[in-house]
């Protein structure tokens, strides 16, 4: 297996969430305008988008957290809507904030949350397994943001869910904090958990998920893997070299061919030889800058994504 | 880790029961509690404090009876005040807390019931509220000479006379948790109508003084009755003159008290939100 592609594996092709035409208003504002969406089971799948895209108030329904205007849900074989205490045993929710629980150990209220499910996973080893096992019997509120991040994830899995949902899961880690929190995600998509994530941060759904979708003003509009998504894997390369001439830039489809091409040439030295594939940030922002243009409504967040993924 | 997805069939997966985890809340509600050492001494102190001080400005002998002091009337109506402050006050504010720092929305993300969270603030309130009492009436026998009484009978009113105090003003305080838009305005929300019920129900004032009005509409809400009702546990019935009625009005107290259980459960059911208003 590829590392970093572990969403793309199909232990049984079954469909764990599947959304058609959902729709969520807020009075006037409409936050989610018609989204369809299909996970199976064991993908790591991924919800991208600016600030107000939407990604929140779809992964909110899909947990039950909202009530939706429109659409059909269901998230493993039930409406979210409507669904028990048997479904909710099934889930994890790794909510965006909370400041919950402040005067209780680590220990403590892993192995209290563990008492609310039929079958939880060891607290113990949950501890472990987040990287907290030195902090177990810290306060709550001595842990720095990641830590506290990183509980919410011991609380999230320690159900053993079949389905975990993520919301916006690394805001605020440093970048060595992030990687043992994508390490601990890919430990648990390797199990077979199926992972619903909202990210702005580019690189994160690239490290994670199979599939992801880009969302803006509330609508999908790419869909597709790392790799292909927004025509990634079709766009031509630009190849970019200096000689004697001076710079040049040129577009192609075949860049392997240019560059034997120019070594090939006779004479001139070639210096600063480069060839440029497209980033996923690339696409993403030529995604949400058209998606900005079409978007009459206003929907659209602050562009405050750029860079901060890297 | 074992494989997540092997776990029995979920259709046949019996769930903690409702009991089990509502036990469960209560432990970590009392942990959390008392690790908040300020709120701790805080919400036992305060009902004692008031007690005292009003116990000290006032200890001439009551009305018609040479052996009872008006600072022992003060004290044992304060148990009325003491309940008020953590069923009412400590849960409605505890909740508007809960519902702001995502205690509630992690819960709904569970399995846990809202039965059982609410039984784990029962617990929490249990245990304060016994604690509040005892110091009420450890100030009332060390101070100002208060006796307890020894039959049984008059315990047996303070057992009826305090579960229904206590599940009354707890889930009066759930159902006024939904009127505070924030945690910090909930205790400002919660104490306005607390203390004003204090005053015109003879807690802080005693009865003599306060206009027939003022006693009318008390005689509506539950601390009127609350009072009254522990005066009549703990002081002797040549006191029951002083009431309003001119008697200790046990049947009326429990009714009015039973009815407040009620009407508080309908609110509950009909405005408990899990999360704030922003949501939904």
């Amino acid at each position: 297996m590829v590392p970093g592609r572990l969403g793309r594996r199909k232990h049984q092709s079954m469909t764990v969430i599947s959304a058609h035409g959902l729709r969520k208003t807020y009075g006037a504002r409409v936050a989610v305008d018609g989204i369809d969406l299909t996970v199976d089971r064991a993908e790591v799948y991924a919800l991208l988008g600016p600030n107000g895209a939407g990604k929140t108030s779809t992964i909110e329904i899909l947990e039950g957290h909202r009530r939706r205007d429109g659409g059909t849900v269901s998230v493993l074989g039930e409406d979210p809507g409507t669904a028990g205490r048997r479904w909710r045993a099934r889930l994890g929710i790794v909510l965006q904030t909370a400041t919950d629980a402040a005067e209780l150990t680590v220990r403590e209220t892993v192995r209290h949350f563990a008492g609310y499910y039929p079958h939880p996973r060891d607290p113990d080893e949950v501890i472990e397994v987040c990287g907290l096992t030195g902090k177990a019997g810290a306060r709550i509120r001595t842990l720095s943001g990641g830590q506290r991040r990183r509980l919410d994830v011991a609380l999230g899995i320690v159900g053993r869910p079949e389905l975990l949902f993520l919301d916006e899961p690394t805001t605020g880690f440093d970048p060595e904090a992030r990687r043992q929190f994508w390490a601990l995600i890919r430990r648990l998509a390797d199990e077979g958990v199926t992972i619903l994530l909202t990210t702005h941060y580019l690189d994160e759904a690239e490290a994670l998920a199979g599939r992801l979708a880009v969302l803006a003003g509330g609508r999908i509009i790419a869909e597709g893997t790392p790799e292909t998504i927004g025509g990634r894997a079709s766009v031509a390369a630009t190849v970019t070299w200096r000689d004697a001439d001076g710079d040049h830039r040129e577009r192609t489809d075949d860049p392997v061919a240019l560059v034997a091409r120019l070594t090939d040439r006779a004479g001139g030295t070639v210096t600063d030889l480069r060839v440029h594939r497209p980033s996923l940030e690339d696409v993403y922002l030529d995604l949400i800058g058209e998606a900005d243009l079409i978007g009459e409504r206003g929907l659209i967040g602050e562009r405050d994504l750029i860079g901060e993924g890297r | 880790m074992t494989a997540a997805t092997a776990g029995p069939s979920s259709s046949t997966v019996r769930l903690p029961s409702t009991l089990r985890v509502g036990l469960a809340r209560g432990a970590v509600e009392l942990k959390q509690f008392f690790r908040q050492r300020d709120a701790v001494v805080f919400t036992f102190a305060f009902p004692a404090f008031i007690a005292l001080m009003l116990g000290l400005i006032f200890d001439e002998p009551a009305h018609g009876a040479s052996d009872v002091s008006i600072s022992q009337v003060f004290v044992v109506g304060m148990i009325a005040y003491g309940i008020v402050s953590t069923a009412f006050i400590s849960v409605g504010v505890g909740i508007a807390l809960d519902r702001e720092d995502g205690t509630l929305k992690r819960l709904r993300g569970t399995p846990a019931t809202a039965v059982a969270y609410f039984l784990g603030k029962i617990c929490l309130v249990a245990v304060s509220t016994v604690g509040g009492i005892a110091l009420l009436l450890a100030v009332g026998v060390l101070l100002f000479g208060l006796r307890l009484p020894t039959d049984p009978a008059r315990w047996l009113t303070f057992g009826w006379l305090l579960a229904l105090s206590v599940v009354a003003c707890t889930l009066l305080g759930i159902a006024a948790s939904a009127l505070a838009r924030s945690a910090k305005s909930a205790p400002a929300v919660l104490n306005l109508p607390a203390i004003a019920l204090q005053f015109v129900s003879g807690i802080f004032v005693l009865n003599d003084a306060l206009p027939d009005g003022m006693l009318t509409v008390a005689s509506f809400f539950p601390v009127k009755w609350m009072g009254q009702g522990f005066r009549s546990v703990f002081l002797p019935d040549s006191m029951m003159a002083q009431e309003a009625a001119g008697s200790w009005e046990h049947g009326t107290t429990a009714l009015v008290l039973a009815a407040w259980c009620v009407g508080g459960l309908l609110v509950c059911l009909l405005t408990f939100r899990w999360t704030g208003r922003e949501s939904r």
